[in-house]
């Protein structure tokens, strides 16, 4: 066998076996991954998409934080009885903004692509306090530490920003006022400014029920109440040759 | 003056991380700093009081540098026993918590961040303990050579465990980036990056300095999977953090495209954490242990090289019927499937190295250990490439089907494996003529076992019932179960889970106590091991 015999120079030669062993190893990721940041088709065209308001953000790494998209995902897949439990399955559009994703793996809990007005404040903030009193045989773990944690908005400017180097279109202006952006939208008794022009669809509430102070409830629970909500799907038509991928 | 320099620079790190603390811009990297600071400190002081000096007319003792280095080798095998014994702690009590909820006690330890602490024990601290001691072991046996680098493998030794302390306090304080099993942040990670390039400096140093002419085939599977880890830790983690004081980063990549890379490397820290290095450690020690050449060379260049490159493309597997792009879903699929033939290819040359040793299987339990671990690699690479095909996964994907897979690899194939191996070395690491007891590895083996069968079986009819749940309509074409109807159902299955998990820890607590008394000098006087014979 003459591969045999060709073979016996590669494992004599520590160079070529790692030469070798890098190429077989490259090639896959190569050819799967790297088209994906070209191919026009990728992501669909759609209408909504903006990026997370400062308190949105704050929620999202809470989430990240605590670990939820262990048990939940965030990523309807097109079969009849997801579409009918959660809604229109998730569009990549949908998290182009999503440095990480959070699609998750594993729904031990549901899926949470499109939990976003589907609950009340109030049940979201009980349910994290306690989630067997609103749903007595989940599994869930509490949360109520989120209720007694205050959120500091001085830094998260360098979060947008941060956010702003990796591709997320954040202009100037959010960036700038992403501090008052940040306590606006949990106070709505306040002059809001223009919170609202420059996030779309946004929610302006006291999340927490807790007009006193700015806490990682109000975060997280504004974060779910947005989740799902953008995408104008009016406008989106799944049959559109440049949405078939 | 031996072990000063390194006192000095273990203490100016020290220094360092108390700076950090000081001037942290998060509560997080305080505390994570402040964690940093006090490991490093009692490592200086350890260090001191080890610090020889040249005085007197007394030459400082150096160390015999002509045989083969295995001090590293034996705290590896024990800080692999540790770790797993953690590892698979945790893993018992994050299943107790999905059974009752009650055992969550927040905010550190809930479930969400528990899970990641449990996969990152096992995979990383136990599984990359075994990896880097049984290497640095194999690869000086099959090259006679000493290790390359000195003191360079007492570096990724120590560095490995702070990079494992450092991840494992950073998830009860929440430091994560939630890319599953990479969760660590960008400062554990650089530090990760600098362990490995010196593992493979050693690694591929003591292969150049080799006295065979050929590079054993073990060592092929080894350097592939340190070559391998190092690309996809480096393209999977590329981040900006938000400061340089601070634990958050955010990913380079977004949506689909992170998902993909995410998944590439997640995939891959299977293909090659979990399958290429441990299929090293089989290429070694089953041999050793049955007293029998590999089966096939031929079988195992043509496995080799078709595993190496067709694992890396499977990683799409793990997004079907997500919004990744089909094309990249069904080339995920058709390499998935492909893939069953070189993993198989590996258990056939490991089953049939005992060819004209079978007897052994009735005498020696490690042996008998080693074996079930290819059946279980196996079982579990069969269950794989099904999993992968797009309609199967469309039930299996998010239920816990999956869990019970990979509780099927990562029990019965890398720990079964580990433990034949820890099995083998000690004896030899400590010049002992035997095992204190191998009717206790007989019983680890048993309670291992049942563990495995118990928690892949439960998970199985956990997994296939709420994906049917899931999808079942009644006759006015309504969805008939609430979400929580479907997790209320499997409760059943999450304790049986449970117990099955304490089984095999249970077997573990057996092993610490072998291999303690081995240690010890100890040997058990029991029959010889015949149990055929008892039997009958």
């Amino acid at each position: 066998m003459s591969f045999i015999a060709n073979h016996k120079k590669l494992e004599r030669n520590l160079g070529w076996l790692f030469v070798f062993s890098l190429v077989a190893v490259l090639i896959g990721g190569i050819v799967e991954i790297v088209p994906l940041f070209y191919l026009k088709n990728t992501i669909e065209k759609v209408e909504g998409m903006r990026p997370y308001t400062p308190l949105e953000l704050a929620g999202r790494n809470v989430y990240i934080r605590e670990g939820c998209y262990v048990c939940h995902s965030q990523m309807i897949r097109p079969f009849r009885d997801e579409v009918e439990r959660y809604g229109h399955y998730s569009l990549a559009a949908e998290s182009m903004y999503d440095h990480p994703f959070q699609w998750g793996s594993k729904r031990t809990g549901p899926d949470l692509a499109r939990v976003g007005g589907r609950y009340s404040d109030d049940w979201h903030v009980q349910h994290m306090i306690d989630p067997q009193s609103v749903v007595p045989d989940s599994i869930m773990p509490g949360y109520s530490f989120l209720a007694n944690a205050e959120l500091d908005p001085a830094d998260i400017g360098a979060h947008l920003k941060a956010n702003r180097m990796v591709g997320v279109p954040y202009t100037d202006e959010m960036i700038e006022n992403a501090e008052v952006d940040m306590i606006a939208q949990a106070d709505p008794d306040a002059d809001t400014g223009d919170l609202e022009e420059r996030y779309d669809k946004v929610n302006i509430r006291y999340f927490d029920g807790d007009a006193t102070r700015l806490t990682e409830m109000d975060a997280i629970v504004a974060y779910m109440q947005m989740l799902g909500t953008l995408v104008d799907f009016e406008a989106f038509n799944a049959d559109d040759p440049d949405n078939q991928r | 003056m031996r072990n000063g320099l390194e006192a000095a620079l273990v203490g100016l790190a020290a220094l360092a991380a108390l700076l950090g603390a000081a001037f942290a811009k998060d509560n997080l990297f305080q505390a994570h700093a402040w964690v940093l600071f006090f490991v490093l400190a009692v490592s200086t002081v350890l260090l001191l009081r080890r610090v020889q000096f040249a005085s007197s007319g007394k030459a400082v003792t150096e160390p015999d540098t002509s045989g083969y280095m295995d001090d590293v080798v034996r705290y590896g095998v024990i800080a692999t026993v540790f770790w797993g014994i953690a590892g698979f702690l945790v893993g018992v009590v994050i299943a107790a918590q999905l059974a009752w909820p009650v055992f969550n006690i927040e905010p550190w330890f809930n479930f969400g961040r528990l899970r990641p602490l449990h996969t990152s024990a096992v995979i990383f601290a136990f599984g990359g303990n075994a990896l880097i001691a049984t290497s640095f072991y194999i690869v000086q046996r099959t090259t006679r050579a000493r290790l390359f680098g000195g003191n360079l493998a007492w570096f990724v030794f120590w560095g490995y465990q702070l990079f494992i302390v450092m991840a494992a306090t950073g998830y009860l304080l929440g430091i994560t980036q939630s890319k599953e099993y990479a969760e660590p942040e960008w400062y554990v990670d650089l530090w990760l990056t600098v362990v490995w390039v010196a593992y493979l400096l050693v690694f591929a140093g003591t292969l150049a300095r080799r006295k065979e002419p050929h590079i054993y085939v073990a060592n092929w599977f080894f350097l592939s999977f340190i070559i391998t880890v190092a690309m996809l830790h480096l393209v999977n983690n590329m981040a900006v953090p938000v400061s340089f004081l601070g634990v958050k980063s955010y990913s380079a990549f977004a949506g689909v495209q992170d998902a993909l890379t995410q998944w590439w490397y997640g995939h891959n820290a299977v293909g090659f954490f979990l399958t290429a290095g441990f299929l090293g450690m089989m290429y070694y020690f089953v041999p050793k242990q049955a007293e029998r050449p590999v089966y096939s060379y031929r079988l195992s260049i043509v496995h080799f090289w078709a595993l190496i490159f067709l694992y890396i493309w499977a990683g799409p597997h793990h997004l079907h019927y997500t919004a990744l792009p089909d094309w990249a879903q069904t080339l995920g699929m058709v390499f998935s499937v492909m893939l069953w033939m070189p993993s198989w290819g590996g258990m056939i040359n490991g089953l049939m190295t005992l060819s004209g040793a079978w007897d052994k299987l009735r005498t020696d339990p490690v042996l008998r250990m080693m074996v079930i671990s290819i059946a279980f690699y196996g079982m579990s690479t069969f269950e794989g490439p099904m999993m992968s095909i797009k309609s199967v996964n469309s039930l299996s994907h998010y239920t816990d089907w999956t869990i019970g897979h990979v509780h099927s690899g990562a029990l019965g194939w890398n720990g079964m494996i580990s433990f034949g191996a820890i099995y083998f070395l000690v004896p030899k690491l400590w010049n002992r003529e035997r095992l204190y007891s191998l009717r206790l590895v007989n019983w680890h083996l048993w309670l291992a076992t049942l563990g495995i069968v118990i928690y892949a079986a439960v998970m199985w009819v956990a997994g296939i019932t709420q994906g049917l749940m899931w999808r079942e309509y009644d006759d006015q074409g309504f969805l008939v179960n609430s979400f929580v109807e479907t997790v209320n159902a499997i409760h059943p299955e999450y304790v049986m889970r449970t117990v099955g998990g304490l089984l095999y820890l249970l077997g573990a607590f057996l092993m610490v106590y072998n291999i303690w008394r081995t240690i010890r000098g100890d040997v058990r006087h029991e029959p010889a091991f015949a149990p055929v014979k008892s039997a009958a």
